[in-house]
């Protein structure tokens, strides 16, 4: 027992005094905190670049009544202009030309000719500013035809936007507010955590297994401890440095999260997407309120997840999935001699947790459906599967069923797996075949 | 007094026999040679003292029982096919090796001391194993086998990689431990050093002991009546009684020192040979031809083939 606890020592110490897991571990709640405010910064900023749009319009409807924006410029040409533009767009001093022919109502289309691909944005507002003009004329219509007062303004009053606020009611029938689209973040989040855990961590074990083997130290231990004992000290050493890399991840995670709620509302951040918003849309003053209340009601309900049971079952399906997965990296990596060989016998452990993957993205989305049921029970997938399940609820039995099928499962394969190693680390200048990695289960020890 | 041995051990990798049922005896405080040509068991042999493999029949006996798992402590193995952890630093790895032969973190910071400064290579403590040469990482493995102050020791080529002086250090070091009291399994293709160090032999071919003993005997019972002999006077080899009664091997003739090399046949003696040579001319020595180790080996092997 003693000698386990110097392999594992060495095998974490070793790992987590490395430059790059230090960088990784810094670097990566950075990236993700990146990712969650990227967007937000990048809606804030503008298009300043100033474009001319030439409008060439045959019906006549638009005229004078193009708005110019703070950066595009609408300029009605005459048909003459138009023929000559139209012939060498980018040697004009247009950016873009808008033809709008006669019968455009009916063909419900206009084109936007230009030397180079249009940004998103500007399309989107000549079709706002399109739209706009034909439904004010319908909407006058309307209005002159039916002689009803106030019509416009009955009509704008219809517009409702209505919230969904969904209650999950807990085993005491005490309510919380919840939300499903938490509850996906969240599993997809955990999910695919698991899955970067069992990938990054068991192509670790792997190659620590092969760099024993490569580099000859492998008979000089074993003479010292028992292959099983130098194989599982690897595998929880490792287990330990992510453990690490993710309690100082929670850590971070918190750190910014909680920085990030005393920062988020009422600053002048929010404010300013506020303000973009309210300069493109007229109903934006409608949507500002709740949008605020919204990024405050985030904040309250990611509060209300039940992080302990979150993070306790996380760490349970990591160590769980991981040690089934790694003592299979350890097999592989005892059989082989290089890397190369590594993809022969590298399938079939990888593709099951590839399907875990693709099968976790149809469980966010129906979290009780019998997909989602059996893939997290069976328990090459339940690691990242139920993982995806929990922030919606998962009754205890079913919890409970998925747990104790994982643990029995990956005591077997270790067990297996045990075996593949013993002979594997001592056999060199061959790769195995699956016939004779067969024949090495029934070797004595 | 005996140390180990293992009794009629066997031992099948599938469809290849490894060891057929051998049993060697090794003696406390002795230099036991375990030779074979390449391929013929003694790695396996080795695997199953140090507990590595299982023998599939037979026993193997330590200090007068059974080898149990906890012996493991006191059997030090430098393997053939050896190497170190490349990232990690010299002296963190050969404490991490000493604790897993059982040494605590104290006893072994305090052996590795004496012998870093022995081997004068304090100054190698914390670089890391990969930019060490290699004869300077064997040095540090051989520190690492015999750190515990195992009462067995094993070793696998020792000398590989070593320059001659390095190679004497080791030797010596391998004398002086013996002469501590330390058992030393030695395994290795250079027959040299199986003369120089071995006080007895077993070899091993195609998974079988075909010959064991210790080294002085299997020399005496392989010589075969050959002697070296340097004379005065004229002796002409063609056409001379001798020849036609002895198998002369080699012959010098040249003004100071006549050398002839001879072979009696079955029924004769060196008696008779001495008599029959004293008649033509003048003995100033007359030697037995001992054969090397070298030469027994391949005698022994290819007899057995």
């Amino acid at each position: 027992m003693h000698k386990i606890l110097l392999i594992i020592q060495r095998e974490y110490t070793t790992r987590v005094q490395k430059k790059s897991f230090i960088i990784l571990t810094l670097l990566m709640p950075v990236l993700m905190a990146a990712m969650m405010f990227l967007p937000g910064y990048l809606i804030s900023m503008d298009d300043e670049q100033v474009r001319t749009v030439a409008v060439y319009d045959a019906s006549s409807v638009f005229l004078g009544r193009m708005e110019n924006s703070q950066f595009t410029k609408y300029k009605f040409i005459p048909k003459e202009e138009y023929q000559i533009v139209k012939q060498d767009i980018k040697n004009s001093s247009y950016y873009a030309l808008l033809v709008i022919e006669p019968n455009f109502l009916t063909t419900k289309t206009v084109q936007v000719i230009s030397g180079s691909n249009i940004p998103w944005d500007l399309k989107s507002q000549i079709q706002d500013k399109i739209q706009g003009v034909i439904e004010k004329d319908k909407m006058a219509e309307v209005v002159r035809q039916t002689a009803i007062p106030d019509l416009e303004q009955k009509i704008a009053a219809t517009k409702t936007h209505i919230n969904i606020d969904t209650i999950k009611v807990g085993l005491g029938g005490e309510a919380k507010k919840s939300s499903t689209e938490i509850g996906m973040v969240l599993g997809y989040i955990f999910g695919f955590m698991i899955y970067l855990f069992i990938f990054v961590y068991g192509t670790m074990v792997m190659q620590g297994v092969m760099e024993e083997k490569q580099s000859r130290i492998v008979e000089v231990i074993i003479s010292s401890v028992r292959p099983f004992q130098l194989m599982m000290g690897k595998i929880v050493g490792i287990a330990f440095v992510g453990l690490t890399q993710f309690a100082l991840w929670v850590i971070l995670g918190v750190a910014i999260f909680s920085a990030s709620k005393s920062f988020y509302p009422g600053t002048s951040h929010v404010q300013q997407i506020q303000n973009v918003m309210a300069q493109n849309q007229d109903t934006a003053q409608q949507v500002a309120a709740p949008q605020m209340d919204k990024i405050q009601e985030i904040f309250s309900m990611v509060d209300t997840i039940n992080f302990p049971l979150l993070i306790s079952c996380f760490i349970f399906f990591f160590i769980g999935g991981y040690l089934l997965y790694s003592s299979m990296f350890a097999a592989v990596g005892s059989a082989i001699d290089a890397q190369e060989d590594a993809q022969q016998f590298m399938l079939p452990i990888t593709l099951p947790i590839i399907l875990s993957i693709m099968v976790m993205m149809s469980a966010i989305k129906s979290p009780e459906g019998p997909i989602a049921f059996w893939f997290s029970i069976i328990p090459f997938t339940s690691p990242i599967v139920m993982m995806a399940r929990i922030p919606f609820g998962v009754p205890a039995w079913q919890l409970i069923l998925s747990m104790v099928l994982l643990v029995a499962t990956f005591i077997g394969m270790v067990w297996i797996t045990g075996k593949i190693y013993r002979t594997g680390i001592l056999m060199y200048g061959k790769k195995p075949s699956w016939k004779e990695i067969g024949k090495w289960l029934t070797y004595k020890s | 007094m005996e140390l180990f041995s293992t009794k009629e051990v066997s031992k099948t990798y599938a469809s290849q026999q490894a060891l057929t049922k051998v049993s060697i005896s090794v003696e406390e405080g002795t230099i036991f040679g375990l030779l074979g040509p390449n391929g013929a068991g003694k790695t396996t042999l080795i695997r199953i003292i140090n507990q590595i493999t299982a023998p599939d029949s037979g026993s193997v006996w330590f200090d007068g029982r059974l080898l149990k798992t906890s012996d493991i402590s006191q059997i030090g193995y430098l393997p053939e096919e050896r190497g170190l952890y490349k990232k990690m630093k010299v002296g963190e790895q050969a404490l991490y090796l000493g604790q897993l032969k059982g040494l605590s973190r104290r006893d072994a910071m305090k052996e590795l001391k004496i012998w870093f400064e022995k081997f004068e290579i304090t100054a190698w403590w914390d670089k890391k194993v990969m930019e060490l040469s290699k004869g300077m990482q064997q040095k540090v493995q051989f520190i690492c086998t015999v750190l515990h102050k195992p009462r067995l020791l094993i070793f696998d080529e020792p000398f590989s990689g070593f320059d001659p002086i390095n190679a004497d250090i080791v030797t010596q070091e391998i004398l002086r431990m013996k002469k501590e009291g330390a058992t030393i399994i030695f395994s290795t293709h250079n027959m040299e050093s199986v003369e120089q160090l071995c006080d007895h032999i077993a070899l091993i071919d195609k998974s079988k002991k075909i010959l064991d003993g210790p080294t002085k005997h299997i020399r005496e019972k392989y010589k075969s009546n050959i002697y070296d002999i340097s004379y005065r006077g004229e002796f002409d080899s063609a056409s001379n009684n001798i020849a036609l009664k002895y198998n002369i091997l080699s012959h010098q003739q040249n003004g100071n020192g006549n050398k002839l090399s001879i072979q009696y046949p079955e029924g004769s003696t060196s008696g008779e040979l001495i008599r029959d040579l004293v008649e033509q001319v003048e003995i100033i020595s007359f030697n037995e031809v001992i054969p090397s180790m070298n030469e027994v080996f391949i005698k022994v092997v290819k007899q057995n083939s």
